[in-house]
């Protein structure tokens, strides 16, 4: 038992944890302390001084956000000396931040726009400085602006402490201090990976998604577009925190209609590739585990992943699967398969998906990725564009009915929905793998040793006499200690890895809707597993469509030569 | 800022930083900025070849060393020349017509205050005070001080220091 420590916030006595900040215990007595720097998700920096309390009998006033509570402390949160100075930093960084919240990605969803409203900031008392830098457009994922930018940090921290891509840092000194990569560079010249967190985590509009909604309405209204969509796992969970449901809610139903509404053509779902993507890497697995060949074998659906791979150890590239990710599997039958099923001119289709991921946008633009004979997918859009979208439509996406996704690539499988959450391809590969090994039925479907959010977790499974040590990592700090092991000669003999780019996979990716909830990625992971529970088919091998795509185009076969030339890629090292 | 645009890194003799690095080999953390010193005394500033090769030997990510670089005013990411002037521009200096000594600076040399020239002679630097009021309007060139100066004296000095 650790010590308990007691101490009164507001007059209200709490008892918490020593080494609890004032931040934490004063959120348990429900008092939430506005923070800019702070944030859940990374360390404690007490540079913004938003969070400053009053503590009885101290000097000066305190930033909570990394005070560590002690016994008997006496602590006041809305003193008047704390209003002024919290209003005081409010209006500062105000005086220094554009005011241009009309036409800002994150307006209405800025932490320090809602500050300055629940402060009740009615001028600003100082002159406003100018913009002076440039935005930084040259990435494919994400557009940078540092006039908006206060230096929180928060982005750096991310980068460094959780992803260690450190693409960010402080530079400079006094008024001339930004938040900015190495040497002034573009996000496109450093080795950043594209996985966006950093546009999750900054609290205002200083790093935003590359807005592409725009190709797509244009497209939409091209009457000689076919504009095909598909939706990836994690959309469906995630999508309807932007219209106020609670994080956790399920909406694949409603988002089906808000497309069809919206004007695409096809609404299709990106399980159905994701059960293919199982077909085809548990053949290549248990391929590569007889063989005994580049192995331990790794997951290669997060883009973020592949970047990361590619950038920090291009040496060990061999040992990805050579599987594409469902969405470029989904692009390259789109254009094939799907258009001669429904007699569609290849030419004439747009491709577009729904992705909880910013690192998609540059996936799809890879010059491998056009094995349909045109670029396999055309355009991505992140789950937070989906939502501006429906919005824009005037939508009312909470009293939407439900639709279906529309047939021949839009059915799939639980397996195929656990793909949004981390260790859900590893469970989902092994739902398929022990049934084709053993050919009896698993008696248990749910893996729950390698669920949850640990780190880096372990398990072995036992296929009837073959064991397969299998590891998940999520985050690239925790996919970096894989890659550190595999480089001293894989000690613990693992076989096969799943890696995810972003912290809890994607269903907390670079694009999903930015959440202010501490616990948003476990909820968002169970009801992942209850979408699966829930759903009539939960092993990939199962799903008829994909059966009959097999049957009908592969050649009766996964890993042959048809989805060699569609649905793998040889990973060649691209220019970064 | 300046006129001089760096190197390609195929110039840099990466070698001369491994002197450095042995003489820092014993430092756990905190070899950077000592190694960064060092780095610049050997190669007159902190070319961008040279850093990544130090962000890689002391497993230091660029961007951090980024960050230092630029907060310190010691070090130089741009090419340095050979003397550098230091005009003032304090009180004393100020009201004794400091600003039309910085002007013809300005003109014999085609920079403005930060620059370098094109032939990597003269650095143009301001500073607040080098405490010799008495000589007002003052500036140094390297170790050297000219003082009671002229905005006409000014190109005549700094031909003393071509060569």
């Amino acid at each position: 038992m650790s010590k308990t420590v007691t101490l009164t916030i507001d007059n209200q006595s709490v008892t918490v944890q020593a080494g609890v900040t004032i931040w934490g215990a004063a959120r348990k007595i429900g008092i939430n302390i506005p923070t800019l720097c702070h944030h859940f998700d990374v360390k404690p920096y007490s540079g913004c001084r938003v969070c400053v309390v009053e503590v009885q009998g101290a000097r000066a006033l305190a930033a909570a956000c990394s005070f560590p509570v002690t016994d008997g402390l006496v602590v006041f949160t809305n003193s008047p000396k704390v209003r002024e100075a919290r209003r005081l930093v409010v209006e500062l960084l105000l005086a220094n931040h554009p005011h241009d919240c009309f036409t800002c990605a994150r307006n209405q969803n800025c932490e320090l726009q809602a500050l300055a409203q629940s402060l009740g900031i009615k001028e600003i008392r100082f002159p406003q400085s100018k913009p002076t830098w440039p935005l930084d457009e040259t990435s494919p994922s994400l557009v940078r602006d540092p006039n908006k930018c206060i230096l929180c940090g928060r982005c750096v921290r991310f980068c460094s402490d959780k992803q260690t891509c450190s693409v960010y840092t402080f530079a400079n000194r006094g008024f001339s201090s930004t938040v900015t990569p190495a040497f002034g560079k573009g996000l496109s010249e450093v080795k950043c990976t594209l996985c966006g967190q950093c546009s999750v985590i900054c609290p205002t509009g200083a790093i935003t998604v590359k807005d592409d909604t725009a190709k797509v309405l244009e497209a939409i209204n091209d009457p000689d577009k076919v504009v095909v969509v598909q939706t990836a796992p994690a959309t469906r969970v995630g999508l309807g925190e932007i219209f106020g449901n609670a994080p956790g809610s399920i909406v694949t139903g409603q988002m089906v209609t808000a497309l069809k509404r919206i004007g695409f053509d096809r609404v299709l779902d990106t399980n159905f590739t994701a059960d293919l993507t199982i077909m085809e890497e548990a053949t290549e697995f248990l391929k590569r585990l007889g063989a005994n060949k580049h192995m331990p074998m790794i997951t290669s659906c997060s883009p973020g992943w592949i970047n990361f791979m590619e950038m920090y150890y291009p040496d060990l590239i061999q040992h990805h699967s050579t599987c594409k990710s469902p969405q470029q599997m989904f692009g390259a039958l789109a254009k094939t398969y799907y258009a001669q099923k429904e007699g569609l001119d290849p030419a004439k289709i747009v491709s577009v998906s729904i992705m909880p991921c910013t690192a998609k946008k540059f996936e799809c633009r890879r010059p491998e990725m056009k094995s349909s004979g045109y670029q396999d997918v055309d355009y991505v859009l992140t789950t937070r564009e989906l939502g501006q979208l429906i919005q824009s439509f005037g939508l009312s996406f909470n009293d939407l009915p439900s639709s279906d996704y529309d047939p021949i690539m839009g059915c799939g499988t639980g397996a195929g929905t656990i793909f949004g959450n981390t260790g859900g391809v590893m469970e989902a590969a092994l739902r398929t793998a022990y049934e084709v090994v053993t050919k009896e039925t698993l008696p248990a479907l749910e893996f729950e040793t390698i669920r949850g959010l640990g780190g880096l977790r372990e398990a072995e499974i036992d296929l009837k006499g073959t064991k397969i040590k299998v590891a998940i990592a999520h985050g690239l700090g925790n996919a970096r200690k894989v890659m550190d092991e595999l480089k001293a000669g894989n000690p613990r003999g693992w076989n096969f890895i799943e890696v995810m780019a972003c912290p809890g996979g994607c269903i907390s990716g670079g694009g999903q809707p930015i959440s202010h909830d501490i616990n948003y990625r476990s909820k968002r992971i169970a009801a992942l597993y209850t979408d699966d529970r829930n759903l009539p088919l939960r092993k990939s091998h199962d799903n008829p469509e994909v059966q009959a795509l097999c049957k009908e185009f592969l050649g009766g076969e996964y890993g042959g030569h048809k989805s060699h030339e569609l649905l793998h890629t040889p990973l060649k090292g691209h220019e970064h | 800022m300046g006129s001089v645009s760096p190197s390609p890194a195929q110039e840099f003799d990466l070698t001369k930083l491994n002197p450095i690095y042995d003489a820092y080999k014993h430092v756990v953390n905190g070899a950077l900025i000592p190694v960064l010193q060092a780095a610049q005394e050997a190669y007159g500033y902190l070319p961008e070849p040279v850093l990544e090769a130090i962000g890689e030997h002391l497993n230091v990510p660029i961007s951090q060393i980024y960050g230092v670089v630029t907060f310190y005013a010691q070090f130089h990411l741009e090419p340095r020349g050979k003397h550098i002037i230091r005009t003032c521009q304090g009180t004393a200096c100020h009201v004794r017509n400091a600003s039309r000594i910085l002007e013809s600076l300005k003109n014999t040399l085609g920079v403005s205050p930060g620059g370098t020239t094109s032939d990597l002679q003269f650095t143009l630097e301001t500073v607040a005070c080098i405490g010799a009021c008495s000589l007002a309007p003052v500036m140094m060139v390297d170790h050297d001080t000219h003082g009671r100066l002229k905005p006409d004296l000014v190109p005549k000095i700094l031909d003393n220091y071509r060569n």
